[in-house]
């Protein structure tokens, strides 16, 4: 061995160098940890679409279908709730243009739904994700619609979001067709195969 | 014998050592008062967690489908089993009411001041983890109250720009809560956080031990030392103040076991109706609202008309407390020489505390919403212009040595 002293540029270099490698290393180690809390494919496959039968919804009437373990409000509305949707107020995004809006293409601005008298809304808050209780237009003062019991977000009965409500996105339409007049299917599109 | 098996330790071991320097010659000030019992306190509580939760989770069945029943069968079927989820429930909300209390003494008597920065940081860190461990255990019991609780408290991250959704999906573990995250938050409940807490404990004490102990007139009892070396105004922590905290222990114990056999619920506060019934992912209860010591920073995020300034503000409540070591610019750390304008925003501060956690348990209406913004920005001001405020009016003279 020759007695040169240290060559501290190479050592300097040479514990950069490992450092680097070692933290490329972690990189990778750290992806299947991080992966492992995806969802697993149980729960990917577990989003099937659902059908429904519009007969049992009266009018002025909301029945909760699971779907994807989710509750979707299904609401059968009245002539006079359909008029007072044109003409409401006092709402955040009344065309449903925000990018956050999750809706499928081709529905109707103001009613939000493929036929005026049937809503389709998912029931899950747009703010935490608390179901929202439905109000009936004789029940309360504000015209009716959902109520977040969690944080006070209002929507109107075609899920658009009132102002002052904590939550900032109208709530979403799934992808739903219909199979007849009177059946919808919940998670399939309008000319998607079911 | 004895001193030769000790020899044999400590040429080994440093027992002796650390005995020493950590208890029978650590001198901490000769005038600490009631505010200094709820350190010692929260160890306790720690030991009463992991030992009651350890023997919990013996019975406990961590899956969507058994969880709810388990409970049950630990409160029913188990031999003392309703005893040790009684402790290990209140022990929770006890946790709590120790470590805001330890933490109010820091506030009055400016423990968090240099040079106790970190043991202040890593306080606040323990606090953090404080809150996670009793976020998931609250889901653990699969009660409605449970899932919609965690589902509002995931659903936060969801705010999170771009990778909002994919976040709390990640977070969660399926498109909603499910026995997927039920599992995981198990996990983390009963390993990962009871380690990183033991941890951030042992780093709060050795720091705390490398600076000394803060008193109630924030005095440094170290510039005057008599000829050994001890400081004039030191006693060593034991037998002085093992003594001292035996008695807290014993008045603590009697409130503690007290809410345990009479009033386990505490009205509603400690354990909550709406868990008495199982998960139910298409209902959420009529009314919901988190447990109480978390219910302060939940009426800041109800009081903000917007959910990502929401979640921001809330998680700012929390991250602004981090940086009280710099906020605090008063030429005194204690408030017994501290001007009357810190009595007075302090006083102010805790009276909006107080009533941003009643509103946090309340259904929002448009009073209570205006006052809950009120208190917020009240919460903020008093931590925001500290800087400023601190400095104002004329600070008492502090005395040399420590009042008793």
């Amino acid at each position: 061995m020759v007695d040169e002293g240290v060559d501290l540029e190479k050592r300097r270099f040479l514990t950069w160098a490992t450092a680097g490698v070692g933290a490329v290393g972690a990189g990778f180690i750290a992806v299947p940890f991080l992966g492992s809390w995806n969802p697993s494919e149980k729960a990917k496959a577990a989003g099937a679409p659902v059908e429904f039968d519009l007969d049992k919804v009266e009018v002025g009437q909301m029945v909760k279908v699971k779907w994807q373990g989710k509750p979707v409000f299904v609401v059968r509305r009245d002539e006079k709730t359909i008029e007072s949707l044109k003409s409401m107020s006092d709402l955040k995004d009344s065309g449903s243009a925000d990018a956050g809006t999750k809706q499928p293409e081709g529905l109707d601005t103001v009613t939000r739904s493929l036929k005026p008298e049937i809503a389709v809304i998912v029931g899950i808050c747009t703010h935490l994700g608390c179901v929202p209780q439905h109000k009936k237009e004789t029940e309360v003062s504000w015209g009716g619609g959902f109520f977040c019991p969690c944080h006070g977000s209002k929507f109107d009965l075609a899920g658009r979001v009132f102002n002052g409500s904590p939550a900032s996105v109208n709530l979403e339409v799934p992808k739903y067709k219909y199979l007849a007049d009177n059946r919808i299917i919940i998670g399939v599109a309008e000319g998607e195969a079911s | 014998m004895m001193s030769n098996f000790m020899t044999w330790i400590d040429d080994r071991f440093p027992a002796t050592k650390v005995w020493n320097e950590h208890i029978a010659q650590y001198y901490a000030p000769k005038n600490f008062n009631f505010w200094y019992f709820f350190g010692s306190l929260a160890m306790l509580v720690l030991v009463n967690q992991i030992l009651t939760g350890i023997w919990l989770t013996m019975n406990y069945n961590p899956s969507a489908e058994g969880a709810f029943a388990s409970i049950e069968f630990i409160r029913r079927d188990v031999e003392w089993g309703h005893l040790l989820l009684g402790m290990h429930a209140t022990g929770a909300s006890a946790f709590f009411v120790v470590v805001y209390l330890h933490m109010f003494r820091g506030l009055i008597y400016g423990s968090f001041r240099k040079p106790r920065e970190l043991v202040w940081i890593f306080g606040m860190i323990i606090f953090v983890l404080l809150m996670a461990e009793g976020f998931m255990g609250y889901l653990l019991p699969w009660g409605n109250m449970s899932y919609w609780g965690a589902q509002v408290i995931i659903n936060l991250f969801s705010a999170v720009p771009v990778v909002g959704e994919d976040l709390a999906i990640w977070i969660r573990g399926d498109f909603i809560i499910s026995g997927a995250t039920l599992n995981r938050f198990f996990a983390l409940h009963v390993v990962a956080l009871p380690m990183a807490l033991l941890l951030m404990v042992f780093l709060h004490i050795v720091a705390l031990h490398k600076v000394g102990s803060n008193n109630p007139d924030g005095i440094d009892i170290k510039k005057l030392k008599d000829e050994n070396g001890i400081p004039l105004d030191g006693i060593p922590f034991h037998p002085y103040y093992t003594v001292k905290d035996i008695v807290g222990v014993g008045v603590f114990l009697f409130i503690f076991c007290w809410i345990i056999f009479f009033n386990p619920e505490m009205g509603g506060y400690f354990l909550e109706a709406p868990n008495f019934t199982p998960a139910d992912p298409l209902k959420t209860p009529d009314h919901i609202a988190p447990v109480w010591y978390f219910t302060p920073y939940y009426s800041i995020l109800k009081a903000v008309p917007s959910q990502g300034l929401g979640v921001i503000a809330m998680a700012a409540s929390l991250v602004v407390l981090f940086f009280l070591p710099w906020l605090d610019r008063s030429k005194v750390l204690s408030i017994r020489y501290k001007s009357p304008i810190f009595k007075v925003a302090l006083t102010l501060f805790v009276i909006s505390f107080f009533i941003l956690g009643y509103l946090g348990m309340k259904a929002p209406n448009e009073m209570r919403t205006l006052v809950a913004r009120i208190c917020t920005i009240y919460y903020f001001a008093f931590f925001v212009l500290m800087p400023w405020w601190s400095q104002w009016g004329t600070t008492k003279p502090v005395p040399e040595r420590v009042t008793h």
